[in-house]
């Protein structure tokens, strides 16, 4: 039940995909760090049940456009950002929004895995707890329990719950940080180059991980790698030099992008 | 075989290049040298130290006694039988007396030769009399009987029998004469005279006899000092720091407040005596000499110190678990408080522990709060006068009494004992929170 077969993950998604409606839309948005602007008017939308890939160049901006979608980028004191990025028709940058509870509807997981230097289950049962989402000991075990399901963890990690996170493996790690993400149930996963601090093996096991999270969430995932972002998405926007070069189904991407600097990029003659 | 060598090493030694490996490998070993050279000066100076004071102060911890068959005799205690009366009475009673008739039965002098009395009586230190009173006064009933009663030896003799008095010195010239020396030798031989543990040197207070006075009543002062700088330093350091690392915008504002906290932390501790000598005493009304002055200055003086190290535990913990807490919608507080707080626990007790083992040595800014007092009784709350440690030693060590000089070493082991225990006690607790990232 909760690892749908690979055929009904496709149905469901194709049902969904008939009608495209956009999770989060950005409008215009453009970040500065102090002086240095970011971002140029980035238009770009982001599909309900989708993986969208962003790729690009080193420092390019596709990292900096993930961290506009929660919100991280208020702790950094010199950014600033412009134009309007909704989620579900609300503008997350409206004083009304609260950043905590946007932070608990797009979760976040993060290129290097940190998971926090407690147990295995207190890391998964720290959002939940803090956002109110169980009350008993039993209700905790049930999150706990389908969130390291869901992340693929739970039969590695279930007799070894109360053993310190930071004594798994790398990929281990990452799956737990992204269990501990599903574990508050958001509604996007931002995934900032989620496997570059992975081996092959541990990659590729996380690439399922991300394929089967798309029947319910909504995933948006940087990354450095083409063949990756070939793999795990159905739409890829390109960024170069804080532009938003290109934004399309990733079949069309790898094989006939409109862009000139797509196909430079993807063919390696730059980057 | 030769073939092998030159595939290894294809060309002849000295065709290569020359780029400076011996010179390279010399310097690390001067540098090695050097480091060496300085950790055993060090430790000279360490052993050195540590030799003086352990070696002039452990005859500290050992004092001599007179155990003397005590006759309360009633009609020298209360002759016209008015203790029922007015119990005040035994607080002026003659004690030396019973002490003079218990030594003069003892040594069998004749009691009509002045001389010879005077020099007996010379020989028990004259706390003799208190101790006599409080044993009469505790218990009345004891009048009449007669008790075995150590009581202390003076100072000279104490002195004489640890052997620190020069025997060589003319008689008229020293302060234990022959005459003395022959009982103590007698009083030695029967086990009236002996060397027993110094329980008093950790229970009393000032006096003016070397014998008779202890660091107990500064002990607890310096106690009450370190409560009211754990109480109080600690939540205002820990609480600004973490304000100012993780909370406040990084602007001019803070800078000069971080400019001003690192100058504060490197202010003469004199300033900081002066400065609650003006705020605490003059301008607040608060009582002199007091732990709670003393106290409230030592916290002014250590909040710097826990602020440094507070801050700098705070800034060792990873961005990336910020970041973890941040992206599961934990707010800052929560980050700080479920968080970085505790990663940075090891860090900040730590820092606290230093600070206070710091606090605990200080001695300047006490004196310009009068804590340089003479304390005979244990201050039953801080704002009693009392005195510290520090102080006393400092006070020791301006008497000119051969057995305050013992005294004066002796209360800096102990003194460095307490340091020593405080500072262990920060490594293991580092050693024990610690957690790895």
């Amino acid at each position: 039940m909760n690892i749908m077969t690979e055929a009904a993950v496709e149905k469901a998604l194709d049902q969904k995909m008939n009608t495209v409606s956009h999770k989060m839309v950005g409008k215009d948005v453009s970040v500065y760090y102090g002086e240095k602007r970011a971002l140029f008017d980035v238009n770009l939308n982001v599909r309900e049940n989708t993986v969208t890939a962003l790729i690009g160049p080193s420092g390019c901006g596709k990292s900096t456009f993930l961290r506009t979608l929660n919100r991280m980028n208020d702790t950094i004191e010199s950014c600033r950002v412009t134009g309007r990025i909704t989620l579900d028709e609300d503008d997350i940058y409206d004083p009304s929004i609260d950043v905590v509870e946007l932070r608990a509807r797009v979760g976040m997981v993060f290129q290097k895995p940190n998971p926090f230097p407690k147990s295995i289950y207190e890391n998964v049962a720290y959002g939940p707890k803090i956002h109110g989402l169980a009350r008993t000991k039993a209700e905790f075990d049930q999150i706990v329990e389908t969130s390291l399901q869901k992340a693929g963890l739970w039969n590695e990690a279930k007799d070894r719950l109360h053993e310190p996170g930071t004594g798994l493996s790398g990929g281990q790690q990452q799956r737990l940080c992204i269990a501990r993400a599903v574990a508050v149930s958001p509604e996007v996963i931002l995934m900032d180059e989620p496997c570059s601090a992975l081996d092959p093996i541990a990659t590729a096991k996380v690439e399922e991980l991300i394929h089967e999270l798309r029947a319910n969430y909504t995933i948006v995932i940087v990354t450095h790698s083409m063949q990756q972002a070939a793999r795990v998405s159905q739409r890829t926007a390109m960024f170069h030099l804080g532009n938003l070069v290109e934004e399309n189904d990733t079949d069309k991407m790898f094989t006939n992008p409109d862009d000139q600097r797509t196909q430079d990029y993807i063919m390696g003659r730059f980057g | 075989m030769t073939e092998i060598a030159t595939s290894v090493f294809p060309r002849s030694p000295a065709a290569r290049r020359d780029i400076g490996i011996k010179r390279r490998y010399a310097a690390e070993r001067r540098f090695r040298a050097y480091g060496v050279a300085a950790i055993l000066i060090g430790l000279l100076f360490l052993f050195v130290l540590l030799w003086t004071v352990v070696s002039k102060g452990y005859t500290a911890f050992q004092q001599t006694t007179i155990t003397l068959p005590i006759e309360f005799a009633e009609k020298v205690i209360d002759p016209k039988n008015e203790r029922a009366a007015n119990p005040a009475k035994l607080m002026s009673a003659n004690y030396p007396l019973l002490v003079r008739d218990a030594l003069v039965k003892t040594l069998g002098i004749d009691p009509a030769n002045r001389a010879e009395v005077k020099k007996a009586t010379d020989m028990v230190s004259a706390s003799a009399r208190t101790q006599l009173r409080d044993i009469v006064v505790a218990n009345p009933a004891v009048i009449g009987t007669t008790l075995n009663v150590s009581l202390l030896a003076s100072g000279d003799i104490d002195s004489a029998n640890k052997g620190q008095i020069n025997l060589e010195v003319e008689e008229s010239k020293r302060k234990v004469n022959d005459r003395q020396l022959a009982w103590m030798k007698t009083l030695s031989e029967d086990g009236v005279l002996s060397k027993e543990f110094n329980t008093g040197i950790f229970t009393s207070g000032a006096s003016s006899r070397p014998e008779a006075s202890g660091i107990g009543v500064a002990a607890l002062g310096s106690l009450y000092m370190m409560l009211i700088v754990l109480v109080l330093a600690l939540p205002i350091g820990v609480a600004a720091s973490i304000y100012l690392e993780e909370f406040a915008p990084k602007n001019r504002l803070t800078d000069l407040i971080e400019v001003n906290i690192n100058n504060l932390a490197a202010v003469p501790s004199i300033v900081y005596g002066l400065l609650g000598l003006s705020i605490f005493i003059n301008f607040a009304g608060m009582p002199r000499s007091a732990a709670l002055v003393g106290g409230l200055v030592l916290t002014l003086m250590t909040l710097p110190t826990i602020i440094i190290a507070t801050r700098a535990a705070l800034k060792a913990v990873p961005p990336s678990i910020r970041s973890a807490a941040l992206g599961l919608g934990a707010s800052k507080m929560q980050m700080v408080f479920h968080h970085v707080l505790p990663l940075a626990a090891p860090g900040v007790l730590t820092g606290t522990i230093i600070g206070l083992a710091h606090a605990l040595g200080e001695t300047a800014p006490l004196l310009l709060i009068g804590m340089v007092a003479f304390v005979v009784d244990y201050p039953g709350s801080p704002m009693e006068p009392s005195t510290a440690l520090p102080v006393q030693i400092y006070m020791w060590a301006n008497e000119a009494e051969r057995a305050f000089v013992e005294r004066t070493s002796g209360a800096i082991i102990i003194l460095l004992i307490f340091l020593v225990v405080m500072n262990l006690g920060a490594i293991l607790l580092r050693r024990r929170f610690e957690r790895r990232w």
